[in-house]
């Protein structure tokens, strides 16, 4: 967790006052909607179909149990008694009251959490491996520097009104949970040759109606320069980036219409200009946020203790098998909470299971808690020892479904049932998916399989890059459903290919279905993946598959 | 921003006009009384592209008590009331189509 | 549209001329297009030259004059395009202007912290109240992140201040 000192707490309970006045004005009619809407957008408030929706950020995807249970009375009191963790590391309550929201705001405030910049044309919530500084082998916890751009971004006077939204996205991992390069910009930490701590800075990825997978603009730069790089390439966009179509005004498009290398020397061009300035991070300031991280006081325990030895309930060996990762310390373990029970939303917590998952982690986790893009939470700092003992406690409150990364650990914006933008809804189809995978041997057979839903193009659910990628439309003023597969996130992004005609509402499972029986007997072997086996046999033995009989 | 009256107003059928409350953001139907109401029922309806253009003026010159108004399509039940017109206006109406994790 | 200066509402000084008007005496604010038209010109006349730039423009062009505008006014076409925050920031930061940065076009109060943390001295205030409340919402944030131009000390300058104080 980053500790907020009180320069952070002045600046966050200014932010809530300047947003209060916000309110009163629009609420007086001192504000017409058209001003307010720029403001309220800056601070995570839209307007839904139902009600106004408000989306806190969750930086690097790190809450301490106390920021949880802050959560969960914000969801009881002003909501409806839950929240969705989204694709980007933020939570989304639904029902909130414009009125009440500075309250909300303020509730926040006091544990250090808050919604800046999570909407508009600004730097959104900067996001990272929820695995950050507990995986093996990261070469440095990329929350430091998250937190570091974070701060830097933070209300910045320059770009606070760029051409369209600017996620970044942070990992340190080989293998990328935090799927930098469908990010506007996607930063790898890593060491040159000479050991010097940088990034390969990844640029205009990014997915909606144009998808992109970013490229790489510059292989190495150094740690220290991070923020003047940065800088560089959002001049460029501020400057350069289309305003006279949204649907082009992301990077991405600036990027493609230069080509990424022109691109790349209009940033260098500029970076040289303010590389030796004030933008540099000194060893100062990293040591200083670093050490307002806390990072447990790991005890010396054995890999393989007694207590998880003697468990042998087949649930735990399956739910240990599934759901629990290596440390980078020996004697403790990743444990990811499925958000995605059967026939769930994905994504949704109630109260009552964020309040016992916070006092879970205070037991279990040195009192922390991760949220990761995938719309799952996990503990990450638990001793092997107590598994058993948290699995149990888990499974009571239903987050121990034992499918992370299996065909039902399906992602899913919320689609039409809340979305005003949305063209079709995406929750009945993950849940009806959901239900048709329920068993456990079969989605296990089936193994690792991403299925992503988004209920319309702006592709909240990520859907261009699931395994099998699900996009609702409309025609005529029914829901249909356009289907993509070998899509791919991680270090090996790509963006799927439509395999045919779009189907209805109540053919998608059966579609689905169709895809991974196709799979399963077309596979060459039985650790062959799905994606790989689409890989290496394209689309057509699916497409045939699927249209063979409709 | 294009307001809403600039655009090409043109209606298939029985049509209201509709929006969210400012304070609190709920569905609301604009009556034939120029107020606004949470019951599609007592929502005016108009049949011609001139008398949908006329009440979206109406609404939208409400910038304080509403937010997005917007012409939308209904059907008249056989008992004379308005009833959604798409997917969209009955979830809108009726609410989500699936179970909330908690007890409303 | 009120003029504020320094945190108060003042008078302007500067006739903004049409590009067809024959430029009277005195303090003028012209288009980028007539000033770069015949700049020598109109530089040497009598009284002060200011240049409306428009925001798709680039302001390195201007270098050569900047030591003789008395104004330069940035355009905000809109709330939402933020392009004028970076020409500002380049024409006080690495180009050095010392004159007037004057704010036009949809200037309201919530962006007054940006404006002038990017070197905006000028505000062309579109509503009375909003010019009214100037100083009140200049003053709004205490605590700033990132180094600008403005020279306000950051979030880490503070924190780095007060450790040396602990130091002691």
């Amino acid at each position: 967790m980053y500790a907020y000192d009180e320069i952070d707490r002045a600046f966050l309970s200014e932010r809530v006052s300047e947003f209060r006045d916000q309110v009163a004005r629009r609420l007086s009619g001192e504000l017409t909607e058209d001003e307010f809407k720029s403001l309220r957008l800056m601070n995570g408030v839209y307007l839904q179909l139902h009600a106004y929706m408000f989306r806190v950020a969750i930086p690097y995807g790190t809450l301490s149990s106390a920021q949880l249970r802050r959560l969960a009375a914000v969801a009881r009191k002003y909501d409806r008694g839950y929240g969705h963790f989204t694709t980007r590391q933020n939570i989304q309550y639904n029902w909130i009251k414009l009125a009440e929201l500075p309250d909300a705001m303020e509730e926040l405030a006091e544990v250090g959490i808050h919604a800046i910049q999570t909407s508009g044309n600004c730097v959104r919530n900067i996001t990272a491996d929820q695995w950050s500084g507990v995986t093996p082998g990261e070469v440095d916890d990329p929350r430091i520097w998250a937190e570091v751009l974070r701060q830097y971004t933070t209300l910045h006077p320059e770009f606070s009104f760029l051409p369209r939204k600017f996620k970044i996205a942070i990992t340190a991992s080989d293998h990328d949970r935090a799927a930098i390069k469908i990010h506007d910009i996607g930063l790898k930490l890593k060491r040159n040759d000479e050991g010097r701590l940088g990034f390969e800075v990844l640029v205009g990825g990014g997915l909606g109606r144009t998808p992109f997978i970013g490229k790489t603009v510059n292989a190495f730069v150094p740690a220290r320069d991070i923020v003047s790089y940065v800088e560089a390439v959002l001049r460029v966009y501020n400057q350069c980036g289309r305003r006279d179509n949204i649907y082009k005004a992301r990077i991405k498009i600036l990027v493609h219409e230069l080509g990424a290398e022109a691109f790349a020397r209009d940033v260098e061009a500029e970076w040289a200009q303010i590389r030796d300035s004030a933008l540099v991070v000194d060893d100062d300031m990293v040591a200083d946020i670093r050490s307002r991280f806390s990072y447990p006081d790991y005890q010396e325990l054995p890999e393989t203790p007694g207590e998880l030895v003697r468990e042998t309930d087949p649930h735990f060996r399956t739910w240990l098998h599934n759901s629990v990762a290596p440390h980078k310390e020996p004697g403790y373990a990743i444990v990811t909470l499925s958000l995605k029970p059967v026939g769930g939303a994905p994504g949704d917590a109630t109260a009552e299971q964020m309040d016992a998952i916070a006092d879970l982690a205070d037991r279990y986790s040195f009192g922390e808690i991760r949220v990761g893009h995938e719309q799952n939470l996990a503990l990450p700092n638990v001793a092997k020892r107590d598994l058993p003992a948290l699995w149990r406690a888990l499974d009571r409150i239903g987050v121990a479904t034992p499918n992370v990364n299996l065909v039902s650990d399906i992602i899913a914006c919320p689609g039409l049932d809340y979305c005003s933008l949305a063209n079709a809804r995406s929750i009945p189809v993950a849940q009806e998916l959901t239900r048709r995978f329920a068993d456990h041997d079969l989605a296990a057979m089936i193994g690792r399989l991403h299925i992503n839903i988004s209920g319309c193009i702006n592709a909240c659910g990520h859907h261009h890059v699931g395994h099998i990628g699900i996009l609702g439309v409309e025609k005529n003023g029914e829901e249909f459903y356009q289907i993509t597969i070998g899509g791919r996130a991680d270090e090996g992004a790509v963006v799927g290919t439509l395999i045919g005609p779009a189907v209805r509402f109540t053919e998608v499972a059966d579609v689905i279905e169709d895809i991974v029986e196709a799979y399963l007997a077309l596979r060459a072997r039985p650790d062959e993946l799905f994606i790989d086996a689409v890989a290496r046999l394209g689309v057509q033995p699916f497409k045939e598959r699927v249209y063979a009989t409709r | 921003m294009t307001s809403p009256l600039q655009q090409k107003i043109k209606i298939t059928g029985p049509s209201i006009v509709t929006a969210n409350r400012t304070s609190d953001g709920a569905v609301i139907y604009r009556t034939a009384q120029q107020g606004w109401s949470v019951d599609l029922a007592k929502a005016a309806v108009v049949r011609t592209a001139d008398a949908a253009r006329a009440l979206l003026a109406e609404a939208v010159a409400d910038d304080l008590g509403a937010v997005g108004a917007y012409i939308a399509p209904v059907s008249i039940a056989d008992d004379g009331a308005p009833t959604p017109g798409n997917l969209r206006e009955r979830i809108r109406r009726n609410g989500v189509t699936i179970d909330l994790p908690v007890c409303a | 549209m009120p003029l504020v200066k320094a945190n108060v509402i003042v008078s302007d000084d500067f006739v903004q001329v049409a590009d067809d008007a024959p430029l009277p005496d005195g303090a003028i604010l012209i288009s980028a297009t007539r000033l770069l038209a015949d700049a020598e010109t109109i530089l040497r006349r009598n009284g002060n030259t200011g240049v409306v730039w428009p925001n798709n423009r680039s302001v390195a062009e201007l270098v050569p004059y900047l030591g003789r505008l008395a104004v330069i006014a940035l355009v905000f076409p809109t709330f939402r395009d933020g392009r004028a925050y970076t020409q500002a920031r380049l024409l006080r930061e690495r180009y050095g202007f010392e004159g007037e940065l004057r704010a036009t076009g949809q200037v309201l109060r919530d962006q007054f912290v940006f404006m002038l943390r990017s070197g905006f001295d000028a505000f062309d205030v579109k509503k009375d109240s909003d010019a009214e409340a100037f100083c009140q919402v200049a003053r709004r944030y205490s605590v700033v992140y990132q180094p600008t131009g403005d020279g306000r000390a950051t979030a880490h300058d503070s924190r780095r201040a007060l450790q040396d104080e602990d130091a002691r």
